[in-house]
């Protein structure tokens, strides 16, 4: 009987390679949510296993680790990215805002918080985070002036649970407020 | 009553907001170690070989389980059936070499960290005799068999009525045609993972992602021959379901055997791609035929389905049986058949075969309309049922036809030109087309705790789940108008196995469920405090009885005399306690059960927009007009039908997982290539809660909401792309190769 010999998803030439491990990691400096931080990272990981396996910043949510989803959308330098896909090694000084990050001290929520809750933008939260980060972003951009533009522009940010209509509403709100930053 | 019925914010809102909410694969413990799955590249035959040694020399794993080395546990297939199991013997993870489906886990690596055991997973060599394999259910079909052991809590068909052959020969107006469905994936956004807290002395505490925490518990203690006591399972936070959470899953079992063997705490969190192989709405070919009478009047219905399920399980699922009871009809021929894959087991998603069933009913009826040059509307209207026509029971309550009426008025469908390719603007081929949508409205058998502290708040406790529907804030409503209190003095304490029973969150029952059972336990509470308050020395309250009493703000009052009170606090400690806990179990009415049918119903009506040469179709317009009984909760409430709309969106035109039946897998296993709806996908949706009194189904008059948003929205779309272009597509979903192909 003929055997077949596969690894999916695999390449098969994996075994052969050398795995260099830095043993204590590469030193980066990174500003999460105000605070600044010294960090030695692994070359293969992403900014979001950073963050959520090393740092208990949980808030942060894995969803599919490729890209494809938003639900682990951060602000780098005030600009949202999926942070799936970037490597921590490559962000070494740049300033990261999780959701974490986004109410104040005294714990008065961010604009966009508050309207989410208010306009029932989530049902089982797991988006949410994401797509909170994506709006700020969003937002800062500027590229958004109406209901059309805000659902293109959050097309990156997958609400499985369905709450589209409630989360262009919260966003509409809160661009109409101004209270973007 | 103050908060029953009015919009509320979740109470969860917060937490889900800031961050704070955490979900199952985001516990942690100071000795995690972290599983990375191995699964199978074959969908049938056997595992040869398992090559560990490379992944066992990286620096960091700690062990390779496969079904050579697994450890010896309580391995009967009976031990693996859990609460919601179809019949059959459930999978068994690393049981032996034999592979029943492709993705099945045939290693698990367990490492210090997460990159290091997916590291070494990729390090493993898996050799297969692969057996051959059928996955193509159009090619299955023709071994379709009628399941002899029935799914617990699904009905098969009723039996025949009338004489539906003779009926169908003689009607003047028939249509007889095939419609199917492709396989579906639910793919909540939280991916399913389960973390095992290793506590010491053969116990462990479990975050599991699922939607019953004691269908977990259970799950493990029978698998593992564990006691009871030594497993507590939690799962406050679920990242979405659908149905995926219902059973627990491959992950969980695999978790638990590396946690227990190497006495450590230990998480598994599967891959997207792997979480395709947990199960999907079965792929289900629908054969229906309807005969009329030249005004309308139904003559005859058959519906005849088949559905893939797996070669080890029968899952079954309700598909045709809606098409008796939708309409009114004396000739009804309903049938169900199964064929067997090799792929995983189906596994309840979203309106479980209702949404099936009904794309087939609700196509086929719009196709009589134009026979009939009817108005698709009308033809409803002159066959609505006003009993249960399986059954031939009465409705406990039924305000379809409000919901029609509301729906109609709304969308405006009285200005509908009937004539298809008829509306028009700029490039656009502009479509409406209406469904019925049907769900059960269920009531489950679930126990309540509440508890007055010490302080005068209150919390209740049961333990079932919210995966997003909203079960903490409307449990904290009934809680805090039943106790007179306001809603944040109530802590709601669910998804956790060592709470009151209560069956898993799913099948739009758990409102009526959860929420009777707190609302009873509240009202036993105000019992015993009245009676330590009456015994009081010198009682104001010393002859009093419940109606002559309000329970508002803490203080029992007297209703004549509100001035005349005793606090709850002082209740309690004339009663000698410093808290005061009570349980207590409801259940359906079996009086009901037997004499009554129990559905929510609605009233779908979609605007569609196609791009007359591109065919790019966008769902511009829809109305759900849903009669459900009482609303708890309208913001929530329209929340979960707003989901369950999009999800017909999906349905309709999105939604499909394509199989390679040479390879026997399924291929587009990520979320760029099985596509679910966007923002941009989704336009207007107007949600109408029709008013329906319904005091039969619930002690609360709740029929449920979490399905009957999907219910009959994708069989609407289907017949606006058919108003829109004159194209009829009997094949979901609708894609633009169809459309302009």
């Amino acid at each position: 009987m003929p055997g077949i010999s596969a690894s999916p998803g695999q390449l098969a030439s994996a075994a052969a390679l050398p795995v260099s491990r830095p043993a204590d990691g590469i030193p980066i400096t990174l500003t999460i949510n105000g605070t600044r931080r010294q960090l030695a990272v692994q070359p293969w990981t992403t900014l979001l296993d950073l963050l959520r396996e090393e740092l208990n910043l949980t808030g942060t949510k894995k969803g599919c680790d490729h890209g494809q989803c938003g639900a682990c959308t951060v602000l780098l330098d005030g600009q949202r990215i999926n942070s799936c896909l970037a490597l921590a090694v490559t962000k070494d000084g740049a300033e990261v805002t999780t959701i974490e990050g986004l109410a104040k001290a005294d714990g008065s929520l961010h604009p966009l918080q508050e309207a989410f809750v208010e306009h029932d933008a989530f049902q089982c939260g797991y988006c949410t985070p994401g797509q909170i980060c994506s709006a700020v972003g969003l937002l800062r951009e500027g590229h958004a002036h109406n209901a059309d533009e805000i659902r293109e522009l959050m097309s990156g940010n997958i609400c499985r649970c369905g709450a589209y209509p409630n989360i262009v509403a919260a966003i509409e709100q809160v661009r109409q407020d101004g209270g973007a930053a | 009553m103050t908060y029953i019925g009015t919009p509320r914010s979740r109470v969860d809102g917060r937490a889900k907001v800031t961050g704070a909410a955490r979900y199952a694969g985001e516990f942690t413990a100071p000795d995690l170690a972290h599983g990375y799955i191995v699964s199978s590249a074959v969908a049938k035959g056997r595992v040869l070989s398992v090559e560990t040694e490379a992944a066992r020399a990286l620096p960091g794993v700690l062990e390779v389980f496969t079904h050579e080395n697994r450890p010896g546990t309580a391995w009967l297939s009976g031990n693996y059936q859990d609460e919601v199991a179809p019949p059959g013997a459930p999978f068994r993870p690393l049981y032996d070499s034999q592979i029943q489906f492709s993705g099945q886990p045939v290693a698990l690596v367990v490492a210090e960290d997460f990159d290091t055991a997916r590291d070494a997973a990729s390090l493993i060599r898996v050799t297969y005799e692969a057996y051959p394999h059928q996955t193509d259910l159009h090619v299955q079909r023709a071994k379709a068999y009628v399941p002899s052991k029935k799914r617990d809590g699904i009905d098969p068909p009723p039996p025949p009525r009338g004489d539906a052959d003779a009926a169908l020969a003689a009607a003047p107006v028939s249509v007889r045609q095939e419609y199917s469905i492709a396989p579906e994936h639910h793919n909540p956004m939280e991916p399913h993972a389960s973390t095992v807290i290793w506590e010491g002395e053969g116990k462990i505490t479990v975050h599991d992602k699922i939607q019953g925490a004691q269908n977990s518990h259970n799950y493990i203690t029978n698998v593992f021959g564990l006691a009871k006591e030594n497993v507590r399972v939690l799962s406050p936070y679920v990242g979405g379901a659908f149905g995926s959470g219902l059973r627990p899953h491959h992950q969980l079992a695999l978790a638990v055997m590396a946690s227990l063997a190497l006495k450590r705490s230990v998480r598994v969190s599967l891959t997207r791609d792997q979480m395709f192989a947990l199960g999907y709405r079965p792929m289900t070919i629908n054969t229906m035929a309807l005969g009329a009478d030249a005004d309308g009047g139904l003559r005859a219905v058959q519906h005849e389905a088949v559905a893939s399920t797996s070669t080890y399980e029968d899952y079954q699922e309700a598909v045709v049986n809606w098409s008796g009871l939708a309409y009114r009809c004396d000739n009804v021929k309903l049938g169900y058949k199964l064929a067997q894959l090799d792929a995983v087991t189906p596994l309840d998603m979203r309106a479980p075969g209702a949404p099936l069933g009904m794309f087939a009913l609700e196509s086929a009826m719009d196709e009589l309309s134009y026979k009939l040059k009817m108005d698709p509307l009308e033809l409803r209207l002159r066959n609505y049922a006003e009993i249960d026509g399986n059954t031939g029971h009465p409705f406990t309550s039924k305000e379809l036809r409000a919901a029609y009426r509301q729906g109609a008025e709304r969308f405006g469908w009285s200005r509908r030109n009937p004539e298809p390719r008829s509306m028009k603007e700029g490039r656009e081929l502009i479509g409406w087309g209406m469904a019925t949508g049907i769900w059960e409205a269920q009531m489950q058998q679930t126990s309540a705790r509440a508890t007055l502290m010490p302080d005068g708040t209150l919390e209740v406790a049961t333990a079932t789940a919210d995966i997003g529907t909203g079960t903490y804030t409307i449990l904290a409503q009934i809680a805090a108008d039943a106790m007179g209190l306001a809603m944040e003095q109530v802590m709601v304490r669910i998804g956790d196995s060592s709470l009151p029973t209560s069956p898993v969150e799913g099948g739009s029952w758990t409102a009526a469920s959860a929420g009777s059972a707190v609302q009873a336990v509240c009202y036993k509470l105000r019992d015993e405090l009245l009676n330590h308050a009456r015994s009081m020395p010198d009682s104001p309250l010393a002859n009093a009885s419940l109606q002559h009493v309000t329970f508002t703000e803490g203080r029992i009052a007297l209703r004549s005399d509100p001035a005349r009170f005793v606090t709850y606090s002082d209740a309690m400690r004339a009663g000698g306690h410093r808290m005061l806990s009570l349980e207590q179990t409801t259940s359906p009415d079996p009086n009901v059960q037997k004499t009554y049918s129990s559905y929510t119903h609605a009233a779908v009506f979609v605007e569609v927009r196609v791009d007359e040469e591109l065919g790019v179709m966008r769902v511009t317009r829809v109305v759900d007009a849903v009669a459900a009984g009482k609303i708890l909760n309208p913001k929530t409430a329209r929340s979960q039908i707003i989901g369950g709309v999009v999800w017909g969106i999906g349905m309709a035109l999105e939604e499909e997982t394509f199989t390679d039946h040479a390879l026997g897998r399924f291929m587009n296993h990520n979320l760029a290539e099985y596509h679910v709806p966007v923002n941009a996908d989704i336009h207007e949706i107007d949600v109408i809660f029709v008013e329906e009194e319904d005091d039969k189904t619930s002690p609360l008059g709740v029929k449920g909401l979490g399905e009957i948003g999907i219910v009959g929205t994708a069989a609407a779309i289907a017949n606006a792309v058919f108003h829109a272009t004159g194209k009829r597509i009997r094949d979901l979903p609708i894609t633009i190769d169809k459309v302009i192909g």
